[in-house]
Order: C-alpha cells, then structure tokens, then sequence
C-alpha cells in the first residue's frame, strides 16, 4: 500500500506556483492587514479583530476545501498541497477558529488585552500549514521555526503574571534546544543523500542501497525523531509539557496542545513515510518504544495530578503517545486513524479548555480539581458539555475519541503489533480514572463555595455548540470524515 | 597538510565551545564564543567558501556578538556565575559516556561518505561562490527564503510584546 505517493494527476508544477500556497498567502495577508489595524483602535475595540481573524480562518478555509482532490505543486518541489496536507491544515484552522473564540473573554479577564495576539495566532496556523504541506526539509524545518516563535511568544503573552513568563521562557529555551537536535539530523540527512527534497532523499536511498549502512543517515534519522518528538511532547522529551501548558494563557494552552501537535504528527509522518522508508524497519522499532513510554508515562503521572491544567498537559502527552501507535503501525488504516484522531482531538480538547477559560477568575484560575464540586448541578448545560469532552478524551462511545482510537489500534492490530494494541487499550482504560475523577467532582461532591453566576460570553458559547458538535458528530457517524482521511493519503 | 589544518581548527572550535558553557565569568563565556565564531568561518574558507566566511565574520563574530556583550555590561553581571546548572550531571555523564562507546563502535565500522555534490571546487572556481549562492536562492529556495521574512516578523513582534514597557 502507497501512502502519501506524489500524486499522478499533478497539476504543471514548473517554477513558482501560488495555488500550491494559497492558504498560507492569504492568511498571511490577513495576519499582516490585522497588524496595521490594530494600531488604528482602541483597546476597548480589540474584540473585532477577532472577528476579523475568524472571517479570515473562513475564507481560507474555503480555499483549502476548493483545493481538494487538485493537487498542486510548487516552487521547484518544496511545497505539494495534496490532499493530505489540506486535511492537516483544516485540522489547524479548526484549532485557530475555536481558540480565537475563547480568547476574547480570557484576555479581558486578565487585562492583557493586546490585539497583537490574533496575528500571531494566524502566524502560527500559516506555520503549521507549511509543515504539513513542506517537501523539503528546509520549508518544514522554517515553518516549524515560524510556528516556534509564535508559541514562545503566546505562551508568555500575559506578561504581568510570573508564570505565564516562566512558561515563555521555559518554552523557548527547551524548544531552541530541540530545534538544534532537528536541524542537525536534517544536516546530516541532507550530508549523506546530498538533497533537502523529501521525495528526492526517497529515490537516492533507493539507488544508492549503499547509503543505509552510513552513520550519517542512521544518526540524521534519529535526530529529527528527538526533534519531532519534542514538538509532539512525545516522552522522554515531554518535560517541558506540564510547565508550559501550567503557566500560559488559558486559551493558549488549549491551542498548543492540539494545532502543533498536529502539525508536528504532519512532518513527521511526511519526513519518515515518504522520505526514508527504506529505514521503515528501525523507525518503527524506534516508534514503538516511544509510543509505549509516552502513553504510560503520561496517564500514570496524569493519575495523581490535583490542577486541571496539568492533569489535562499530562493527557495530552498520553493522547501523543495513542497517535503514536497508528503511526508506529504505518499501514492505511493507522495513518488514516492519525488524522481522523488529530481533528477530533482538536473539538474535545479545546472543548474542555473552553470550560476551564470560563470557570476562572481574575488571578484565580480555579484550577483544582477540587473547584469543580457541585459544577455539574450549578450548571447543568455546561457540566454536560464538559462531560461529553472527558468521555472523548477518556475514549468511551458515542464520542470521536472512542472512533479515533479504534482506528488506531486496530491499525497496529493488522500490522501485527497486537501488544502495542494491548498495551494502548490498558493505558485507555488507566485513563478513564482521572477523566472520571472531575465528573465525580462535578455531579457527587457538595460545592465548597458559591458558584457566581458565570458570564458565558456568545463566542464561548459558539465554541462549545462547535466543539460539542465535533465531538458528537464523527463520533456517531464517523463514515464521511473517515472516507477524507483515508483519501487523504492514499491519492 | 589541509587535514592537519582542519584538525586543528576543528579542535579550537570545539574548545572554544566547551569554554563557552563552563566559563564562570559570562565575559569569558562571550569572548570564548567569538573565537568559536571565528574558527567556523576559517573552516568555510577552507570549503571554498569565502562568502559564508564573510558573513559569518560580519554577522555572527562582529553584529551579534557586540550585542551580546553589551547586553552583558549594560546588565551588570560582573559577578561570576555561582553554579553553573549541573541537574543530574553524575547520570548525564554516565548516559553520555555510553553513548560515545556506542557511536565510536558505530563508526568504526562503516564509511562515512555521503552523496557527492554537484559544485566543486571548480565549478566554484568557474562562476563564482556568491553567484552560486544566490542561485539556489532564488531558484530551488525561493520559498524557504520567503517564509524567512515571516519568521523575522513574528520575532519582531514578539520582541515588542514581551519586552515593551507600554503596549
């Protein structure tokens, strides 16, 4: 089974070629257009810069969905918009639209009402769209770099709180460090084959067999897995995952725990499916250590966590590790399930995160599990939605989480790894107890304090209605997104 | 002859290195990194690369570097640094005393030779390094160098919201 092939019906690809970037052009002009706008308006005003950001989120997805099915490629090979990375980039611009709609109400809270943060946030997207669109590992590697420094920035953007800057500044220098562990592997991937191009790189290992026994290649493959791996907060590169997701923003956390993650399973799969699999059978030995160390670690040190946000950084880490198995597993039906699982973890997440930006207050984010006593009684539509995200996260029918994970086990089931399968089933199941654990919280504990009347603002509101709907809908009919999945990367 | 100038070079570069994270004085640690700066260009110049070397002279050795030593003074951190950060050091030496066992035996039996390239030193020596550079620039990294200016202003942005005293 081919996967991610270079399609044959692609459209003349000679020289420069803006339909094959046209996603990323038009939310750059609009991050940019954004920029000057915000000098021209007040503070109080910020909010519709927002509304503009998520005007353009829409009309660049537009332009993903009309690109479907025509692939194109451009600029001498070093971008290939193909269906597969047109799914990834929706997945990116659900994660901005439904950040962006809770953002508006947390900065206000916390007075740092900047408008600055909505470009950055579409830069960041434009980023993670030229990972998952790259054929060339100096485009991966700058969209990478793109989306890097937007985070570092977002996850400091509160500047007046102490841990919102140590977030920052953690975030930065972990993350530079692993970005020298990615570009070193590509040096020396690109010292041993002598191209950048990913399909170039494929054809010259396989000419050159000679090639695979050379330190350089070996030693350039296990780099960009530690540098991937650290994107993806895939264990043991995971430490710096609690920390950041801890002291950033709400709603920030929420985006950087699905939309680079995403993007970094995009490149990743690129980079290793398409370019070295020839060396498919030592990164999947590779592959499968880790995704059995990332689920365990993160749902065992996800168990005795008391702050939501950390408890739900540390299930973000497991949710990597579950990915990891469809990954590890490298057939159809695993990699499909990647993508299928990459999309409706965005709802679920960002869902739940929604909740978490809404029972905070000025400087007290309540976020002991402890808060939510009585929340489920208080509230009753919100205690719902919340219990609809942690049944997903948990895996548990009718919701995507439960679908997505089925795909990527019984992926590694037909490739034959039935002990990943098993050991990700158990790992599901250990997670069910601290998913759990805030439901008991919200519907059989009496309330410590009053709940004040909580101010749902109409975007948060949209946000919730999106997220409940994303989770609900492919989890019940999961046929239609599935059928894109699958034809996104066997074309 | 090149060999014994390269392994020299190559070792003053990695000491330097080293010097740069186990200096106690940041001074010592900045001055370390301008020689590590320098020693790099002299190892473009002997790839034929005299562009790069230029470049890295004016950029990195000379830009970069007054900015960072000015930082430092204008921060004031005369006084040494205390203790450099030594998290689990006994572990990581350990894990990285193994890791070198392995990676010699690695080496030892195999070649290291990758793909030739297509500019030698002739082909430099015919049109010319700068010429060359700014060929696959334009052409075969035409869009990495486009997303370049993004990058760059998103770190200016970045730099002004987190730094500015008033937004």
């Amino acid at each position: 089974m081919d996967m991610l092939q270079f399609p044959a019906n692609i459209a003349a690809a000679a020289g420069v070629n803006f339909a094959a970037i046209m996603p990323e052009v038009i939310l750059s002009v609009i991050a940019m257009a954004l920029l000057l706008v915000n000098v021209f308006i007040n503070s109080e005003q910020k909010a519709y810069l927002g509304y503009l950001s998520l005007i353009g989120i829409v009309v660049t997805f537009f332009s993903v969905v009309s690109g479907w099915g025509a692939p194109q490629s451009g600029f001498n090979n070093s971008v290939l918009q193909d269906n597969f990375s047109l799914f990834f980039k929706g997945t990116f611009l659900v994660s901005a639209f439904l950040t962006i709609l809770i953002t508006d109400q947390y900065l206000k809270r916390e007075e740092c009402n900047w408008g600055e943060i909505y470009p950055l946030i579409l830069f960041a997207t434009v980023g993670m769209m030229l990972m998952a669109s790259g054929t060339d590992l100096m485009t991966i590697f700058l969209g990478l770099e793109v989306l890097s420094v937007s985070l570092y920035v977002l996850a400091g953007f509160n500047r007046a709180n102490l841990k919102s800057n140590e977030a920052g500044l953690k975030y930065f220098l972990l993350g530079a460090f692993s970005t020298g562990f990615l570009l070193y592997g590509m040096a020396l991937i690109y010292g041993s084959t002598g191209t950048t191009r990913v399909a170039a790189i494929a054809s010259y290992i396989s000419q050159n067999g000679m090639v695979l026994s050379n330190p350089m290649l070996v030693a350039g493959m296990l780099l960009m897995a530690v540098g991937f791996s650290f994107k993806i907060a895939a264990a043991p590169f995971h430490m710096w995952t609690p920390d950041v997701y801890e002291g950033a923003p709400t709603p920030m956390t929420a985006f950087m725990s699905v939309g680079p993650k995403a993007a970094g399973f995009a490149a990743f799969l690129r980079v290793f499916i398409v370019a070295l699999p020839a060396m498919k059978a030592d990164w999947s030995e590779l592959l499968w250590v880790l995704a059995v160390l990332t689920m365990t670690v993160g749902n065992i040190t996800a168990l005795k966590q008391t702050n939501i946000k950390r408890m739900l950084a540390y299930s973000s880490i497991a949710h990597a590790g579950y990915v990891l198995v469809g990954f590890t597993a490298g057939n159809a039906v695993g990699t499909a399930g990647v993508l299928f699982y990459m999309l409706s973890y965005a709802f679920m997440n960002i869902g739940a995160f929604a909740i978490i930006v809404l029972v905070g207050r000025k400087g007290e984010e309540n976020n002991n599990v402890s808060d939510y006593a009585g929340f489920g009684f208080k509230h009753p539509v919100l205690g719902m939605c919340m219990s609809i995200f942690l049944f997903s996260l948990a895996g548990i029918p009718p919701a995507a989480g439960f679908i997505g994970k089925f795909y990527l086990f019984s992926g590694a089931i037909q490739a034959g790894y039935v002990w990943l399968a098993i050991i990700g089933v158990l790992n599901s199941a250990a997670s069910v107890y601290y998913y759990l654990r805030v439901m008991v919280f919200m519907y059989m504990k009496d309330p410590t304090e009053e709940f004040d009347w909580l101010a749902v603002s109409p975007s948060l509101a949209l946000c919730l209605l999106l997220s409940v709907a994303g989770v609900l809908i492919p989890g019940i009919v999961p046929g239609t997104l599935l059928d894109l999945a699958q034809k996104a990367i066997l074309m | 002859m090149e060999t014994i100038f390269f392994t020299i070079v190559a070792a003053v570069t990695v000491l330097s290195g080293i010097m740069v994270v186990t200096c106690r004085n940041p001074i010592n640690s900045a001055l370390s990194l301008i020689l590590t700066f320098f020693c790099i260009a002299t190892l473009y110049v002997t790839l034929d690369a005299p562009f790069m070397a230029a470049v890295q002279v004016l950029v990195y050795a000379g830009a970069i570097m007054v900015l960072i030593v000015f930082v430092i003074m204008l921060l004031n951190i005369r006084s040494e640094v205390g203790r450099r950060y030594t998290h689990a050091g006994i572990i990581g030496t350990v894990v990285g005393f193994l890791m070198l066992v392995l990676t010699f035996n690695f080496l030892n039996n195999s070649s290291l030779t990758g793909a030739k390239g297509l500019i030698t030193t002739d082909v430099i020596n015919k049109i010319g390094h700068t010429e060359l550079i700014a060929r696959s620039m334009f052409t075969d990294f035409l869009l990495p160098f486009e997303i370049t200016s993004i990058l760059l202003l998103v770190a200016i942005i970045g730099a002004v919201i987190l730094s500015k005293k008033k937004i």
